[in-house]
């Protein structure tokens, strides 16, 4: 590489992540004020149950800041987010940072293996339908995706639950297991019933992706030279309909993020989804701004990883980016 | 024996009635140079896609064609790719959609020879090397390396030429490789075929709707309309002495017939191919010396008329007064 080169890869990753920053500096900014106006006085929450004399409220609005001015509450928590400290649950009378760390895995293995499922079934269905385009194969592969798209996920984990868990027994149909075995057992349903919808995503633009390239002049080249099909269709076909294929996983993550929220309280599992359920029902505002943070930060940085990725699928957008 | 040999192809699109080939027959002999003309729409991609095994899918296809010898037409997949990687090999019209543009230009030329023909890497890139050269690319290990994208036009079809030489074929198959391209560019390319066909002695199939090129190329000419032969002799007959009024169309030369136009003149109307158009004489409609009752009964065959042969019903007519006619 020279030098000029070095200098704008340099300078054009210093333009993403400053525009990162902005943009979750933005949304920070949006997530705290909407839960700011949001209805419903926390203090009186904290005591529920409890009759409390309005100097315990008083007390407890000071201990927690919540009748200081809007700006200052911002200011304090962002301060408090920049040195990692997302403010205290008062839920669960732990920092967020804790309460985020104790879920994080469960959440974690739930979407990695919704997203494994995804890549090998929903881009294989994909490859499928194209290739076995007009016959009875493709007009299944057609059909699933027609009815996986119209599937909501709470629809997929009441059925899935209460057929090969409840019914046929196959399944526990609730929490989230002990030792990786039983926690793959435990997330095996769910994760099904998570990656449904996105998994007629991913097929249907596979599926027509492959079909665009399948079309392509440089296609009927290869096999002109004698190259097995298979060898085209991956070389060739597959390899160039990857570009889509990425955009629009990369798009997938932080919407499967939040369709945890559904499924892991279907399926009672303890995790970030089912927590933000329960914080935003009980009020825990740290809780939820941090949650709502976390999903705005990951879709920030896949889709940045997405598009760092996209000149080495295609390096005419690699000469574009560098003619600017 | 022909590098390459049709005999009486026929081609029909599933759901029509009406092929788009009909009764092609041409030969190419080892080291011969020969040209396929019409206009576009003729039919002519289908013919020369034939000779690789490459058919429109669904497609109905009668009579035959032998690439050295191997029949194609029902042939087995192990014949087909024994054909397609050492006896005959195509050039395709346009470049830039000829070759993968998300790989590398090294990857295009190295792949059939490392894919299909088991050479190493190595072997294969020393290899294309060399070719790149024949085909006067400048700086060969470059080009390598580089993608479709920052190549010319011009340099990707002398990239196209020599991955179609990789393989050693004995049969170059050539659809219009050089209208994708600038006028300067095309007789560079054209002088590169015509140079690499002679030092290797290779059969040339040349396809182009442009007879004057096809002429100063190619030692026989066939011509297609819609589907079909209308005639067929050497490079300096037909352009000297057009007897099938097609022919003299496309050269936009005075037609034949004594005392009748003149004047350099395009061929009213637009091409057509076989599956549109009326039973008899394809050329009716566009014809001026079209003769209603006769020419739109029944197809003209191709009859043998001197060294060529034509597919006309008047062309003892028209051949008479075009021979009084010679200037
Ligand atoms: N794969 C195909 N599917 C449908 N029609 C086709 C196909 N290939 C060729 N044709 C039709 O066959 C006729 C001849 O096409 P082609 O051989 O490409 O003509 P040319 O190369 O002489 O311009 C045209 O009418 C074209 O529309
Ligand atoms: S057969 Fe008749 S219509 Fe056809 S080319 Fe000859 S003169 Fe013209
Ligand atoms: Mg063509």
């Amino acid at each position: 590489m020279t030098p000029t080169t070095l200098l704008r890869v340099a300078g054009s990753a210093a333009r993403r992540l400053l525009g990162m920053a902005v943009t979750l500096l933005v949304t920070s900014f949006l997530v705290f004020s909407s839960l700011y106006l949001a209805p419903g006085d926390p203090a009186s929450f904290l005591v529920k149950g409890r009759s409390a004399s309005p100097q315990e409220l008083l007390a407890i609005r000071q201990q927690y800041g919540f009748d200081d001015p809007f700006p200052v509450r911002y200011w304090h928590w962002l301060e408090g987010v920049l040195h990692g400290d997302l403010g205290r649950s008062y839920l669960f009378h732990q920092s967020v940072g804790e309460v985020l760390a104790a879920r994080l895995p469960a959440t974690l293995l739930l979407v990695g293996v919704a997203a494994l499922l995804i890549a090998v079934l929903g881009v294989g269905a994909g490859i499928v339908g194209a290739l076995r385009r007009g016959t009875r194969t493709g007009s299944a592969v057609l059909l699933l995706v027609t009815v996986g798209a119209a599937v909501p996920s709470f629809v997929a984990a009441i059925v899935l639950r209460s057929v090969f868990g409840v019914q046929l027994g196959w399944f526990p149909t609730i929490g989230n297991g002990t030792d990786l075995l039983d926690r793959l057992h435990h997330v095996a349903l769910p994760a099904i019933a998570l990656s449904v919808t996105f998994m007629a995503l991913v097929t249907r633009v596979t599926r027509s992706s492959m079909l665009d390239e399948l079309r392509r002049e440089h296609v009927e080249v290869a096999l002109s030279r004698g190259l097995p099909r298979r060898t085209v269709i991956r070389r060739h076909v597959l390899r160039n309909a990857l570009g889509p294929i990425v955009t629009v996983g990369g798009l997938l993550v932080s919407g499967m993020l939040v369709s945890t929220a559904i499924v892991e309280t279907a399926f009672g599992m303890s995790g970030i989804g089912s927590l933000l359920v329960q914080c935003v029902d009980q009020l825990d505002f740290q809780v939820v701004q941090a949650i709502v943070l976390l999903v705005v930060a990951v879709f920030v940085v896949v889709n940045t990883v997405v598009d760092l990725v996209h000149p080495l699928i295609d390096p005419r957008v690699r000469a574009a980016g560098g003619a600017r | 024996m022909p590098i390459l040999e049709y005999e009486a192809l026929e081609v029909a699109l599933p759901g029509m009635a009406r092929p788009i080939l009909d009764g092609v027959s041409l030969s190419v002999a080892e080291g011969e140079a020969v040209a396929l003309v019409g206009e576009s729409g003729s039919g002519k991609s289908v013919t020369a896609r034939a000779a690789l095994g490459l058919l429109p899918a669904g497609a109905r296809v009668g009579g035959q064609v032998r690439v050295g010898g191997a029949e194609l037409i029902g042939a087995d997949a192990d014949t087909v790719r024994a054909v397609r990687t050492g006896k005959a090999s195509m050039i395709f019209q346009d470049p830039r959609a000829g070759i993968n543009p998300v790989r590398r230009v090294g990857d295009f030329l190295t792949e059939q020879l490392r894919l299909v023909g088991g050479r190493s890497k190595a072997e294969a890139e020393a290899r294309v090397l060399e070719l790149l050269g024949a085909v006067g690319l400048p700086d060969p290990p470059r080009h390598l390396r580089q993608y479709p994208h920052q190549m010319s036009g011009g340099m990707l079809q002398r990239v196209m030429i020599a991955g179609a030489l990789t393989a050693d074929p004995r049969l170059l198959l050539c659809d219009e490789p050089t209208t994708a391209l600038d006028v300067t560019t095309q007789a560079e390319i054209m002088a590169i075929l015509r140079r690499l066909q002679r030092e290797k002695g290779l059969g040339l199939l040349l396809i182009t709707h442009d007879l004057d090129l096809a002429a100063a190329t190619c030692d026989r000419i066939y011509v297609m309309y819609a589907g079909r032969i209308v005639e067929t002799g050497t490079a300096a007959e037909l352009l000297a002495a057009p007897r099938h009024p097609y022919t003299a169309g496309l050269l936009g030369s005075s037609p034949p017939l004594h005392g009748e136009l003149t004047r350099l003149v395009p061929i009213p109307g637009s091409p057509m191919s076989l599956a549109q158009s009326a039973p008899g004489c394809a050329f009716f409609d566009r014809c001026h010396f079209a003769q209603p009752g006769r020419c739109d009964q029944a197809a003209p065959p191709l009859a043998p008329l001197g060294a060529g042969m034509v597919a006309c019903h008047r062309v003892d007519e028209l051949a008479n007064s075009a021979a009084q006619e010679i200037r």
